[in-house]
């Protein structure tokens, strides 16, 4: 391919931009996607931009090590179901990771457009998705193929990003693999946290119908270590564990009139709507509308909720968060998206106390604004209160989206596995192997806070690590 | 899997259940919960186990009708099953001989009691049971508490069975003519703030088993958070029992009111549908 087109002409296209359904448009709906994917003559032309470097750079930013010029090469010759089939050679979830990675810190940001010409990047993400999208689409979905069943049986605690990682990848080098969710439905935060309008959970589904092709089992509504405990599922003959129970407890900010009615967590907001499908009628569980709604954090899970409450009706939704737009931690797709659908910003300002009405359902907040300091220990700049500076503001639903905690359902079922101070799972940063031989972990357990492409790179590396160490223990 | 094994009406509302899932029978311990789920429209909702056969592999719910999902949990009938049941979840109850247990349980809180006062009886202490309910019909699991207790004492709101009054009366009772080391309650929010308000001015430790709001039952939402001793701490992970004394009973009562508009709503549609 490299000589059908030369770098030069190669270098003149123009990044291609996603298709988006209009604003006004999409915040009448909680389930339409917000990006509508490519189509094939877009997805071509992006994908001859690419120059298939002799040392791409960009596999170097994938955590999961996707041969990405091999699959972008794939889609400019219109061979597109090879492309797709590419990506599932390391990758488990590409439909997943084609819309929520943010491709622009990892591969874009390694993309030879970006380090050396300083150009937009290819849009490896966009025909990420769109292969994965066109494979779903004809109907010919291609499995990746498994050695030979090696009958050791190997267990997931959870089924998030990372412990799907894991699953796809062991059962391909032939083992048999038990993926164990506590909640009824698979996908971990893909299905609890994540908003359709981002992430349909019908695609989740789709590619989890693969690894079901591919022989990994799955049982809802067992908790290891509680429904069973890792000694009884030892007698069963599992041989190796993988942890990925996930970032488990919301952290709230420990202020005045906080435990009020109408001020959820973002879990709580996002798992009534997401999984148990809250804003149907037709669905039992309730969830609480706002006219006035603050959501506090500047991270994703803040831009899911905000963009929620907007879709639920909200007048007014709004972003508050302590310093300023720059240091914001959601991808700045998400707060495009969520600054054209009307979302208000109100950066610099800290939440102090909460009122409530006589009922107990909060009615209103008092803040405080925030200048810029010196660098802390993340590097950004410290937030430091401006005094005199507080203000009130009407609200009737608060979410507080300022972070999780690591689940401690299951370190605490493990009396010797090593966790931190912090309680996330201490484990070899190379292997991903906890202090229990046996059981290897990886995504928010063990970093307490990251992405869904991070713990599949975990996944995958501790796949690799358990497998090596399995065959040694075995021989 | 969760298939209804056995199924009878306490009274009009209460009604005990009998479910197979052999994991859950054998790894529950007195104090746990399950999560339930009923259809695939149906939401989570917590519910304390009251008593499980690891032989047969079967788990004994009580449950009261009281909106949609308790609802459509009792009109399932012997051989159905329940679509979702996860468990065993929170902590279990701290079981240890302490010497006279006074244990008291408010409506279907007798249910959850009951294996408590067994285990307590069982640890080798005596133990002294409370249980109230507004009238007699409500009045759920004596016989099986009078085979684990020293002395059982039955309170209804209208004296139609049992002695007239609240359970506070009948404890206070006890509590004046005995040493009692340990109270354990169980019941609506309100009858719980009150017996422990009783047990705080006799300064008898008095734990607590609250029936906070929870959606997912492992610590991921939030939902069920209370205030004890001043700090937020999750019911479902921390609990769901509490030292009685620290917990701010109000706030609770308040959060459980958080969703009274929607479940009322919900309720009307449900009825409208059958």
């Amino acid at each position: 391919m490299r000589s059908k087109t030369k770098n030069k002409d190669r270098a003149l296209i123009e990044r291609v931009h996603m298709p988006e359904l209009a604003p006004e448009i999409r915040v009448k709906y909680q389930d339409r996607e917000v990006n509508m994917g490519l189509q094939l003559e877009q997805a071509q032309k992006e994908a001859t931009r690419c120059m298939d470097c002799a040392n791409p750079t960009c596999i170097e930013g994938c955590p999961v090590s996707i041969n990405i010029p091999k699959f972008v090469k794939y889609i400019e010759k219109g061979d597109i179901l090879k492309a797709a089939a590419t990506l599932k050679e390391t990758n488990a979830l590409p439909a997943v990771c084609g819309r929520v990675c943010p491709q622009e810190k990892q591969c874009e940001a390694k993309c030879f457009y970006v380090d050396k010409m300083s150009k937009n990047s290819v849009a490896i993400g966009h025909l990420e998705r769109f292969a994965a999208d066109f494979e779903r689409n004809s109907g010919t979905s291609n499995i990746p193929e498994t050695a030979e069943p090696n009958g050791i049986k190997v267990a997931t605690v959870g089924s998030g990003p990372a412990a799907l990682s894991f699953a796809g990848d062991m059962v391909k080098y032939g083992y048999d693999v038990t993926v164990f969710e506590a909640l009824h439905e698979i996908g971990g935060v893909l299905k609890y946290g994540i908003p359709e309008f981002r992430l349909p959970n019908s695609i989740v589904d789709f590619e989890l119908d693969n690894l079901k092709k591919m022989g990994v089992k799955f049982e809802t509504n067992y908790i290891v270590g509680r429904t069973s405990s890792f000694d009884d599922l030892r007698e069963e003959g599992y041989k190796g564990f993988f942890i990925g129970s996930g970032a488990g407890l919301p952290r709230f900010m420990d202020i005045p009139g906080e435990n009020s009615n109408g001020i959820l967590s973002s879990n709580e907001y996002l798992t009534r709507v997401n999984l148990m499908g809250a804003a149907t009628e037709s669905k039992d569980t309730p969830v609480l509308k706002g006219k006035n709604v603050a959501v506090i954090g500047g991270g994703n899970t803040a831009m899911d909720s905000v963009r929620t409450a907007l879709r639920l009706g909200a007048d007014r939704a709004m972003i508050i968060y302590r310093r300023s737009e720059e240091e914001m931690p959601a991808r700045i797709e998400e707060v495009k998206h969520a600054k054209e659908e009307g979302v208000e910003f109100m950066m610099l300002c800290n939440p102090l106390e909460y009122y409530a009405d006589a009922k107990g359902r909060v009615k209103g907040m008092k803040l405080n604004r925030m200048g810029l300091g010196e660098p802390d220990a993340s590097g950004r700049r410290r937030p430091m209160p401006i005094e005199g500076s507080e203000f009130e503001l009407d609200v009737d639903l608060v979410v507080v989206a300022v972070g999780v905690s690591p689940n401690p359902l299951v370190p605490s079922c493990l009396p010797n596995l090593k966790v931190t101070r912090w309680g996330t799972i201490v484990v070899d940063e190379e292997k991903m192997q906890s202090s229990i031989s046996e059981m290897f972990a990886g995504g928010d357990i063990v970093r307490g806070g990251a992405t869904v492409i991070l713990a599949m790179g975990d996944g995958r590396r501790a796949a690799e690590n358990m497998n090596n160490f399995l065959h040694q223990s075995i021989d | 899997m969760n298939k209804i094994i056995e199924k009878e009406y306490f009274s009009d509302k209460v009604v005990k259940l009998v479910v197979e899932n052999p994991l859950i029978a054998k790894s529950r311990k007195p104090g746990n919960f399950v999560i339930l789920r009923v259809g695939e429209d149906g939401e989570r909702f917590p519910l304390t186990i009251a008593g499980a056969d690891p032989v047969k592999g079967t788990i004994t719910l009580v449950v009261q009708i009281m909106g949609v999902s308790s609802s459509k949990l009792v009109a399932l009938e012997v051989g159905d099953s329940i679509t979702d049941m996860v468990g065993p979840l929170g902590k279990p109850t701290h079981i240890s001989k302490i010497g006279t247990v006074l244990a008291a349980g408010g409506g279907v809180g007798v249910a959850p009691l009951l294996p408590i006062v067994e285990a307590f009886k069982q640890a080798g202490n005596r133990v002294i049971t409370v249980i109230a309910a507004r009238n007699k019909d409500l009045i759920i699991l004596e016989d099986e508490m009078r085979k684990w207790s020293d002395e059982v004492i039955v309170m209804t709101d209208d004296g139609s069975y049992g002695r007239k009054g609240l359970v506070t009366l009948g404890m206070e009772e006890i509590i004046q003519r005995e040493k009692v080391d340990e109270c354990i309650v169980i019941g609506p929010a309100i009858m719980m703030k009150f017996a422990s308000l009783l047990t705080k001015k006799y300064a008898i430790p008095t734990q607590a088993s609250l029936n906070s709001i929870m959606v997912d039952g492992t610590g991921m939402c939030g939902a069920c958070r209370v205030s004890v001793g001043g700090k937020t701490r999750f019911t479902c992970v921390d609990g769901p029992e509490f030292d009685a004394h620290q917990v701010d009973f109000d706030e609770m009562l308040m959060r459980l009111g958080g969703y009274s508009q929607e479940e009322k709503q919900a309720n009307e549609r449900y009825l409208l549908k059958l």
